[in-house]
């Protein structure tokens, strides 16, 4: 299980850089987005129930489920998301009013008119 | 009580901010409710200041969870000042007026925004763990992202993009590192971190993580080579709201550096440091070059800020106690006299209409008393003695010195040159030239008190400078627990000091 999440994680991060060099700006969002999946998907990774007994405790003190999950990264990843979602949404909105003002969404022109 | 003092900076622009959007929603004005709380926060801030000064680092436990589970809060001396320091910033900015501030969506939000950007900036002073630090950068980002967009159609969009993918390109490292930190020990609490990594012998991991969250902070901090977004951006904003993030922002990257790589990725456990110093040598040089050659007074400014923060971050790779005191001591001298110049370079366009300092002229005799206005800082950033920059430089270059880093001894003092003349070149053009004919020197201002704004800071300037030896004694028992992590391990993990 953790190989083939250690593959995917390995080619979204390739697919997202591979977006990240473009010049067009909607292929840099793509980008973006498939980082953000790449960085929950190693997130999710580290909860492997193999590498470390989990803090959740009985009353007698011993870890009541033996072999859990650890649920912390779970919640860390559904934070990242929530933030995620906001900033994608916020910079589609930038990307669509540049694209609206410019009229191409050519990363270069972004610099054009940018010089006061 | 102590409780209280510790999460107050966190909760008061919390509770301004909901309240500023209510009202604002109503089409009521919010500023002197925005300005009660920053002020608020203020005093605030000076109690926790004195407090943590005499009695050592206040440790809050959110929820009653004990370390490492719960998340803390942790108030060292570093915090408190930082969280001082932001708080007058915050405040004189205010005064200073901020464009467009009428009613509801008309004004765009910015007292709500500004209160964002301020919760977001405490929150990451004073936080204990590292996943925390993630959310209250993002909080941050979010309200500094909307304040350098929120006017349509304008310039302002370009840099806004560059900056807001840039950031969140960094925001995607943080999360790796933080991730594999966690994945390998089992903690985010810094504390814990430092407590088990001391166990790790794993350089490879260590080396791998640490770089991670150094490109991150080095993002947020514009360090060379990850700089681009802060010449393309600051300038395009108004000049009170430049003036905040060329102050606060990137001074909070310098923060999350100096916590994280004085407590966890040590030379002690197997983090090189060497590339600091070379990134922070690096930075300093190409950040005063691009300042040098720029004639745009704010842009000019921001490439200042770059080379400025060379420095900080050096001092962090040099690591000894009295290098930490001085990196302390220069930012906080930084806030102040970064945020004059931009406040000063406002008014600058302000008053003639243009950015470009070649067509400005004249301002000594139109206004002589900005021009001692734009002195004060503009010589204490260049180091001239008694002002406040010559003693941050100068305890700089003696731990140089101490640990025998002669390339950062000779950079430094070539960048400090550098330094001294760009701003003798606004000084020749907006001040000391006489003004062109037919060219603008009074045009109006916008709303708001500029003037008391750069006398707060010229003030404050002169009390680092002269107050010297009082502040620079905060600054060296701030770092001595940042140099002894122990101090503040045994301050979180010990329950705390109630």
């Amino acid at each position: 299980m953790i190989t083939v999440l250690c593959i995917l994680v390995g080619l979204l991060f390739a697919g997202a850089t591979f977006c990240l060099l473009r010049r067009n700006l909607m292929r840099v969002l793509i980008g973006i987005l498939l980082l953000g999946h790449g960085v929950n998907l190693l997130l999710l990774a580290t909860s492997d129930p193999l590498s470390r007994e989990v803090a959740i405790l009985g009353e007698d003190g011993l870890p009541r489920v033996a072999g859990a999950a650890d649920p912390l990264p779970q919640a860390l990843i559904l934070t990242a998301i929530v933030i995620g979602f906001g900033l994608s949404v916020f910079t589609l909105v930038l990307a669509r009013s540049a694209f609206m003002r410019n009229g191409s969404d050519d990363v270069r022109e972004l610099e054009k008119g940018g010089e006061a | 009580m102590n409780d209280l003092l510790v999460i107050a900076p966190i909760l008061l622009p919390l509770a301004a901010l909901v309240l500023c959007l209510g009202l604002e929603m109503q089409g009521k004005r919010t500023g002197w409710l925005s300005m009660a709380s920053v002020a608020l926060t203020l005093a605030g801030a000076t109690v926790l200041v004195a407090r943590v000064a005499s009695g050592g680092a206040i440790t809050m436990e959110m929820g009653g969870w004990k370390p490492p589970y719960g998340i803390v809060i942790v108030a060292d001396l570093l915090a408190a000042l930082m969280v001082w320091i932001s708080a007058f910033v915050v405040l004189a900015v205010m005064v200073y007026g901020v464009k467009g501030r009428g009613r509801g969506h008309q004004g765009g939000h910015a007292h709500v925004l500004i209160q964002g950007l301020l919760l977001g900036v405490n929150g990451s002073f004073l936080t204990g763990d590292l996943f925390n630090l993630y959310v209250w950068f993002e909080v941050m980002l979010i309200s500094s992202f909307v304040l350098m967009v929120r006017e349509k159609g304008s310039k302002q969009l370009g840099g806004g993009l560059v900056y807001v993918i840039l950031n969140l390109l960094a925001s995607a490292m943080f999360l790796c590192g933080a991730g594999m930190l966690y994945g390998k020990l089992g903690t985010l609490n810094f504390a814990d971190m430092a407590m088990k990594l001391q166990g790790v012998n794993d350089p490879e991991f260590v080396n791998t993580t640490g770089s991670l969250l150094f490109v991150a902070f080095a993002a947020k901090a514009g360090l060379f080579p990850f700089f681009f977004w802060l010449p393309a951006s600051y300038h395009r904003a108004d000049p009170a709201l430049s003036a905040l993030f060329a102050g606060l922002l990137t001074k909070v990257g310098v923060y999350a550096l100096l916590r994280t790589f004085t407590l966890v990725f040590t030379d002690e456990n197997g983090f090189s440091s060497d590339v600091i110093l070379y990134v922070s040598m690096a930075t300093m040089v190409v950040g005063v070059l691009g300042a040098v050659a720029q004639y745009n007074v704010r842009r000019l400014l921001a490439f200042h800020i770059i080379s400025q923060i060379g420095y900080m971050v050096a001092g962090i790779a040099l690591a000894t106690p009295l290098a930490l005191a001085a990196v302390i001591f220069y930012t906080l001298h930084h806030i102040a006299v970064k945020t004059c110049l931009f406040l000063v370079g406002g008014v600058l366009e302000m008053r003639t209409g243009t950015p470009d300092i070649r067509n400005h002229g004249g301002f000594y005799k139109t206004h002589p008393w900005l021009a001692v206005g734009f002195l004060i800082p503009a010589l204490s950033l260049g180091g001239i003695p008694p002002l406040s920059g010559f003693w941050a430089k100068l305890n700089l270059l003696q731990a140089g010195v101490e640990t025998k880093e002669w390339l950062f001894l000779g950079v430094a003092l070539a960048v400090g040159i550098l330094t001294l003349f760009s701003m003798v070149k606004i000084w020749n053009e907006s001040f000391w030239k006489d003004a062109a004919e037919g060219a603008e020197t009074s045009l109006p201002l916008w709303p708001g008190k500029p003037h008391a704004a750069i006398i707060a800071f010229c003030g404050l300037t002169l009390v680092f400078s002269l107050g010297g030896k009082f502040v620079f004694g905060l600054c060296e028992s701030a770092a001595a627990s940042l140099h002894d992590p122990r101090i503040y391990i045994e301050s979180v993990m010990g329950g705390g000091g109630k």
